[in-house]
């Protein structure tokens, strides 16, 4: 009996305590996870004592101190080059472990090692469009540079450093949630991290969507609704510019008669790559001393991505005898990738521009090792990825490496018609050392200092937008450009790989990229529009990637202003003015049928032709006319909403246009009413009448108003919902965990406004670098903590959404931040 | 009763001390050692367990989040999901370590009696 009583306990103590330890679906292991010794509890951060500390790190050469000011920017001050970079690694990896970590995993496809099977799809599409090939790539090129390779390694080294000073107790919150353990950092996730931004940023091209649209629906409804470049274009470099660019000869001078023509306009594809389909943009610009109150540039900038915490920007100031420079970096990656020194400033907007190609590959038999090429079989190169997926056993797939990129769609991949092996050629699998153009930005003194930066910057390509204290203003669209024949509009369709005919030639020179230097205007500036006009001596495919409205507002603002300073900047960064709206409301009322409206949306007409254009948090119109615009799009591109046939819709500009000349094309008819053939009328009017039953379903939470069970609601009332509610802005923890997100942000703006916030993505960084009063303004959705148990962790979201800024303690000496410091962290060998 | 009490001490005692050092089981460990050596009656022995590491717990805890005020402690609260009550957190806290602890100190005292 005693026995029994024994061995029952026993087995039962034993499965409670497995049981409490291990992961249940996705429930953390209960008792690891809850215990205050080694749990949760212990990310708790002490919210009252900041103290000095000091610690002794092997590796460094000799002391560092690092400032942490009261936003808990560090500013790290070293005696050499190595040590600064040493204890950048070493500082970020404190504050930002996980979400470094969980990135390069995500780049690389190996998701599923922390999640389990059902994010095997995902990885193994990150390896076939090889982001781990690019940036195997371009570590091994970087290794090739003694001086950029000692300074990534000492990164490298600082990170581990810290790694190595972590008992399980103090892993970051969400390992204790996914149950799982840091990991060396490398070099190769340095590059890794390069590549994911890549991902996010170089994917604008269409080939597979415009190949598609052309099969269907034929030459001129594509000349039409995606032209190259539309007549209200305000580029980069100013309409009129002269080019001094000898162009280098792009035309296809391929001996090959035999086979098809190189591209194919006259076949379906099912299987093309998602694009985020509302893309917000970034702007950037610098004003020259001639416009600004102080007599020097003042330069601003202002990301936009994605929003997401752990922030996306890690801000820090470095200083080394050889620089001492300010901004935002990159976790995980050394240097500051947008910033000031005491010298110059320099910003990014994305560039853009179409750098990935993709072409059909004819395989000689079902083994697929050889494939046609210029009426020969070449060989397939066979590489096989393994994954490791948690519980289950590896993953095995086979990729195919041909001489244009990768065959990402193939047999093993994709949908419906994936036995069309589709491979992808991209520039950011080139040779590439980026951290260098960082690098030498960092510590740089003047123009020159900045063309030299820039000149080997490959992917993602960006506009540059430069100032210097000394007075010049600058901007460069700089990236690695495969040269494209015009005649064949090469790159703007799927091309057949069977021929060298529309394959890459060669690169256009960095020193031939689109740039402008103290132009008249006063003022340079970028917002992802087109960089050139039809001028410009090399071709690119357009298409209607590029913004139209945010880089109008923009120009017209800094035209029209005088005495320019940082207030002013800091009002225009925020501005809410939506173009869109002013061109293309007009447009709809007229076209609205007003007879057909009940008394309710009469009102709501009312309200639109009273509205400004502002899309101000407090307002409601901006709501009517979101969806009224949202839903017209809807019905009339319909067409292109085909899920077997990927197609883009085509832009907002040509839309309008389109909407205000077109009367009777084919496209108004909407294709889920077999029996009706609805006009442009109907559909204007049908979009409008859903603009009600929109709000009725939209779900409000709790610090919103509740739109039906509101007492004070009345079916007239028209102030039920603002736009700050409506839009209802979220910046989402990276793992989608809601209580770490910042829920229910409220504040203006949209796309194709300057403050480019929706409901998702908005300005991950704003800046603004006064030159003359040596001030820079700053400000992020986030804050300078990953750990979400910490005050730091999303303290600026508010003032963020308010349209504030903060001021940069960019010091000298860090004594000058004895009265306002946190703390002070002093390392020694 | 007298027992009781000593027990209680001896687990947090020693539980304190181990903890920050060892994975969290090896309360189970202490507790087991204790309701081995401590005699009492079985029931006491699991209530000696369960109450140790319940307080131990949940002070513990408490004192982590209060200086944090409950910034975190909120937030998992709601994940998990709890409404947000931090109370209830700490309360699963110390019912899933008092439990594991009281089980292993009944083995404990089990084994003792073999």
């Amino acid at each position: 009996m005693n026995y029994f009583k024994f061995i029952f306990s026993l087995l039962i103590t034993i499965a409670l305590i497995v049981v409490l330890n291990s992961q249940l679906g996705v429930a953390p292991p209960f008792a690891k996870f809850l215990n205050p010794y080694q749990g949760f509890w212990q990310n708790a951060e002490n919210a009252k004592t900041w103290k000095d500390d000091e610690a002794h790190v092997p590796g460094l050469k000799d002391e560092v101190k690092v400032y942490f000011d009261k936003r808990l920017v560090p500013h790290v001050f070293a005696k050499n080059d190595q040590d600064l970079y040493f204890m950048q690694g070493y500082i970020t990896a404190k504050y930002r472990l996980w979400q470094m970590e969980i990135q390069t995993h995500s780049a690389a496809g190996r998701i599923s090692e922390i999640i389990g099977e059902k994010t095997i799809d995902v990885d193994r599409m990150q390896r076939r469009i090889g982001l781990g090939y690019g940036a195997e790539t371009a570590q091994d090129y970087i290794a090739k540079d003694p001086a950029s390779k000692q300074l990534i390694d000492a990164y490298c080294d600082g990170v581990n450093a810290y790694i190595k000073t972590l008992k399980p107790k103090d892993y970051p919150v969400e390992y204790k949630l996914l149950d799982y353990q840091p990991e060396a950092w490398n070099p190769l996730k340095v590059a890794l991290l390069l590549k994911n931004m890549a991902n996010m940023l170089s994917v604008f091209e269409y080939d597979i969507e415009n190949t598609n649209f052309i099969a269907k629906y034929g030459e001129q409804n594509f000349r039409e609704l995606y032209p190259d470049f539309i007549d209200a274009e305000d580029p980069i470099i100013p309409i009129g510019t002269p080019w001094n660019v000898t162009p280098m000869d792009s035309t296809n001078h391929s001996q090959m008669q035999a086979g098809n023509a190189g591209v194919i306009r006259n076949e379906l594809f099912a299987n093309a790559l998602t694009k985020p389909d509302e893309i917000t943009g970034s702007n950037n610009w610098a004003v020259s001393g001639s416009k600004t109150k102080s007599g020097k540039p003042i330069l601003c900038n202002d990301p936009h991505l994605k929003l997401s915490l752990p922030s996306i920007w890690y801000e820090m100031q470095l200083v080394s005898p050889n620089m001492n420079v300010y901004g935002a970096t990159l976790p995980g990656s050394p240097a500051v990738i947008i910033g000031f020194n005491d010298s110059i400033s320099w910003g990014v907007t994305n560039g853009g521009r179409d750098v990935r190609d993709w072409y059909k590959i004819k395989f000689k038999d079902a083994l697929r090792n050889e494939y046609e090429y210029n009426g020969q079989w070449l060989k397939a190169e066979k590489k096989v990825e393994r994954y490791k997926v948690r519980g289950k056993p590896d993953v095995l797939d086979t990729v195919i490496y041909t001489r244009f990129g990768i065959v990402v769609f193939d047999q093993n991949f994709g949908t419906a018609d994936s036995k069309k092996n589709l491979a992808m050629r991209w520039t950011a699998h080139l040779p590439s050392n980026e951290f260098k153009t960082f690098y030498q930005l960092n510590c740089g003194k003047n123009y020159d200092d900045y063309i030299n930066a820039l000149k080997n910057y490959t992917c993602p390509a960006q506009n540059f937008v430069f100032a210097s204290r000394s007075g010049d203003i600058a901007i460069k669209q700089q990236g690695r450009f495969p040269l494209r024949d015009k005649a064949t509009e090469q790159g703007k369709f799927v091309s057949n790989g069977t021929t060298d005919k529309d394959e890459w030639k060669g690169y256009i020179p960095a020193a031939d990229n689109p740039t402008i230097k103290n132009p008249e205007r006063g003022f340079v500036s970028s917002a992802n529009q087109h960089p050139t006009d039809s001028t410009y001596p090399y071709y690119y495919p357009g298409l209607g990637v590029y913004e139209n409205y945010r880089n109008r507002r923009i120009n017209k603002l800094l035209t029209e202003g005088k005495d320019i300073d940082a207030d002013f900047m800091k009002k225009m960064q925020t501005d809410n003015y939506n173009l869109l709206a002013s061109e293309a409301l007009p447009v709809l009322l007229l076209l609205l049928n007003k007879s057909d409206l009940n008394d309710h949306e009469k009102k709501i007409v009312d309200a639109l032709s009273k509205w400004d254009y502002y899309n101000n948090a407090g307002e409601v119109s901006p709501v009517y006319f979101d969806i009224w615009w949202n839903e017209l799009r809807k019905l009339l591109w319909d067409e292109m909403m085909d899920k077997n046939v990927p197609m883009k819709q085509p832009s907002f500009y040509v839309t309008v246009a389109f909407l205000k000349h077109d009367s009777t094309s084919q496209f108004y008819d909407n294709l889920s009413t077999p029996n009706k053939k609805e006009t442009r009328a109907d559909i204007v009017l049908m979009a409008f009448k859903r603009i009600e039953d929109t709000l009725r379903k939209k779900e409000f939470t709790e610090v919103n108003e509740p739109y039906e069970n509101d007492d004070n609601y009345k079916k007239d009332d028209l102030r039920t919902h603002d736009w700050g509610s409506y839009k209802d802005t979220k910046i989402s923890h990276l793992a989608m965990i809601d209580p770490f997100s910042s829920m229910h942000v409220c504040n203006g703006g949209n796309i194709g406004i300057i403050n480019a916030t929706n409901t998702t993505n908005g300005p991950s960084w704003r800046m603004i670098v006064d030159e003359g009063a040596m001030k820079a303004y700053i400000v992020f959705p986030g804050g300078e903590s990953g750990n979400p148990g910490s005050a730091y962790y999303d303290n600026m979201v508010n003032t963020w959404a308010k349209g504030q800024y903060y001021e940069a303690d960019f010091i000298k000496q860090g004594d000058e931040l004895e009265a306002k410091k946190l703390f002070v962290s002093t390392f020694k060998p | 009763m007298r027992n009781f009490i000593v027990s209680v001490f001896v687990i947090i005692f020693l539980s304190s001390l181990l903890q920050p050092f060892l994975p969290w089981y090896i309360v189970a460990a202490v507790a087991f050692v204790t309701g081995y050596f401590i005699k009492q009656s079985p029931l006491s022995a699991f209530a000696a367990g369960f109450v140790a590491i319940f307080l131990l717990w949940i002070s513990y805890a408490f004192v982590l989040s209060h200086a944090n005020n409950d910034l975190l402690a909120r937030k998992v609260a709601t994940l998990l999901p709890m409404g947000g009550h931090v109370s209830l957190l700490l309360l699963v806290t110390g019912i899933i370590g008092g439990l594991v602890s009281g089980l292993s100190a009944l083995t404990g005292r089990f084994a003792a009696a073999l």
